[in-house]
């Protein structure tokens, strides 16, 4: 019953959380709370080589929040902003599909174990929570993808 | 003492199963479930008496507000109050709201050198007293109105053991209004009001009682609360939502800028200005919640049938229970006052190790539905250094299996994260 919620991957992150603090200058700082459980959570963002992105977290929340930050710090540190950002949205988009999506394990890798979690309408929140303090620091840092290659246009 | 369950049977929700498995509800602090009595009787006044009440001189309109104004003596009684000092409202939110507007409206009336009853008024030098184990409904909208008049917010603290600390001095000569929570809700409190209803009154400031948690658990007479005011609501005493009671003493309504304004709460209404009419109907703008009046009557009158006096000593004897099993299971440790007095059923607690999100989410694959959260006492939790508690609320259906079940899911948690050496059952 809870397994397709806790997947061996989620416990994983949760007990041996990966990037909480990468030693670098932050260029972004977005602080998120849950408001219904008062989770928080911080995320730094700095500037690499090559205009990647460097992530830090704290976090203080359950342990879907606490997993999905490990994993998004995981995906995303060192990555340009426009290779995060199909990454991100490809996340955002999982949480979204209410368990009827199939995830892509090239693009999300250990991010496919959070499925499970969109069937739950009060858990989608905590598995949000740092991948919106993400964008949040980022736009702040200005590490978003330029105009040209976020492919909305 | 009564069967619970025969009660059981007169709640049809409660014969379901979630997620595969029986349901068991230990939630009722954040709203009760419902008996198919307050069901039926809801249905029966919209299938054959249903109209807008104080409007009309038809049939139905003269039983539609008969049925609305009956309902009002039925909550009257149940609390020892007068009819005409019942006003219906949303829920308790509102009727604090109510109550804080009436400070801030008669300020700003003030202000533009317009009469109103002084007792109303405040600004810098005043003080709102509030405690640390308030709601959110019960904190914000005196927030709000220091910050609109520049009146000062003090409050209680609360000790280790979650009780009151009632130092002196937080009530003085410039406090204007006291409103303290009767039951916490998180901690599961019962706090001496009378008593601080007395130290505001002895500095001639007024005083209201937050009695949601309470009125449903205990008899209550809102005369020996001391209170000018008490507010609750009727969604956590078997009622329907979107329906919950204002008390106040008359004089003081009589005396209060309205909340709402529109039809309904008029006297004599001109192109320029309106005079309004008495309370209760001064409060209660525009077509009222009649169907919910009417189901909420109906649910005081089966707590009545149970007996309230019953129904505390059922639900003290199920809190007994809780704690005791609680203080038995490693890593567990409660949020609130651990002995049994003057305590209600609001029993809060955290496990060492496992965040309350994960504790509610196991116990909830057991069908246990418990709340987690900051149970909207945000500053509470701080107080006591948690994010968010987990928290079990019993009432009249529940029973020592549904402890035992919850307590099976905490033990759960605890083996599924690793936490606890012993498997659970
Ligand atoms: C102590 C207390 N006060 C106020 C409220 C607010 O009640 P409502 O949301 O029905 O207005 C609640 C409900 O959770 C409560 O427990």
């Amino acid at each position: 019953m809870s397994e397709d919620l806790y997947q061996e991957i989620i416990l994983d992150h949760y007990k041996n959380p990966r990037g909480k603090s990468v030693f670098m200058t932050s260029l972004g700082e977005s602080h998120q709370v849950n408001p219904t459980c008062g989770d928080e959570v911080t995320v730094h963002v700095g500037s690499g080589p090559d205009g990647t992105i460097q992530v830090s977290y704290e976090c203080q929340g359950c342990s879907i929040s606490q997993a999905s930050a490990s994993v998004m710090s995981e995906l995303i540190n060192g990555k340009t902003p426009e290779e995060a950002a199909p990454i991100q949205a490809a996340f955002i988009e999982l949480m979204q599909s209410k368990g009827k999506l199939e995830p892509d394990e090239e693009v999300l890798e250990d991010g496919i174990a959070f499925a499970g979690v969109s069937k739950y309408p009060a858990r989608i929140k905590c598995a949000l929570i740092s991948w919106m303090a993400l964008a949040d620091a980022q736009i702040r840092a200005q590490l978003t993808p330029a105009p040209n290659n976020s492919g909305t246009d | 003492m009564f069967d619970v369950k025969k009660v059981r049977e007169d709640f049809p929700i409660l014969g379901r199963s979630v997620r595969g498995v029986p349901l068991v509800y230990l939630d009722s602090g954040a709203t009760s479930q419902k008996p198919f009595q307050v069901l039926d009787a809801e249905r029966h006044y919209y299938e054959n008496s249903n109209a807008a009440v104080h409007r009309g001189a038809h049939a139905l309109a003269e039983e539609a507000t008969d049925a609305y104004e009956s309902a009002r003596e039925t909550l009257a009684n149940f609390v020892g109050a007068e009819t005409s000092e019942i006003v219906f409202t949303k829920n308790a939110t509102e009727g604090i709201n109510l109550v804080a507007y009436a400070f801030s409206n008669a300020t700003d009336k003030a202000r533009h050198g317009l009469e109103v009853d002084p007792r109303f008024v405040v600004g810098p030098g005043d003080s709102i007293v509030v405690s640390e184990m308030e709601h959110h409904a019960n904190l914000i909208p005196w927030q709000e109105l220091c910050a609109k008049t520049g009146a000062t917010l003090r409050w209680f603290g609360v000790s280790d053991e979650g009780r009151l600390i009632l130092e002196p001095g937080v009530i003085d000569s410039s406090t204007k209004f006291v409103s303290v929570v009767h039951q916490s809700n998180l901690l599961g409190t019962i706090n001496p009001v009378k008593e601080i209803m007395d130290m505001a009154h002895a500095v001639g400031a007024l005083g209201m009682v937050d009695v949601c948690q309470s009125v449903p658990h205990m008899p209550v007479d809102v005369r020996e609360l001391g209170a000018d005011f008490a507010t609750w609501s009727g969604h956590k005493m078997l009622g329907p939502t979107g329906i919950g009671i204002l008390w106040g003493r008359n004089d003081l309504l009589n005396a209060m800028p309205p909340f709402l304004t529109g039809g309904s709460m008029i006297e004599m209404v001109n192109m320029d200005h309106s005079t309004y009419a008495p309370a209760p109907q001064r409060f209660e703008a525009g077509v009222p919640m009649v169907a919910q009046a009417v189901g909420l009557a109906r649910a005081c009158d089966y707590l009545t049938d149970l007996g309230m006096h019953n129904v505390f000593e059922h639900e003290r004897e199920l809190t007994a229970y809780t704690l005791a099993e609680l203080a038995k299971v490693d890593g567990v440790r409660v949020i609130g006052p651990t002995d049994n007095s003057e305590r209600g059923s609001a029993v809060s607690f955290v496990v060492e190790g496992i965040h309350p999100h994960d504790v509610g989410h196991m116990m909830d694959a057991q069908g246990v539905a418990v709340r987690v959260g900051h149970h909207c006492c945000w500053p509470t939790c701080k107080r006591f250094d948690v994010p968010a508690t987990t928290r079990i609320t019993t009432y009249i259906y529940n029973d020592k299996a549904d402890i035992d079940q919850a307590i099976a899911g905490i033990k759960d948690a605890q083996a599924f994260f690793g936490t606890s050496s012993k498997v659970s059952a």
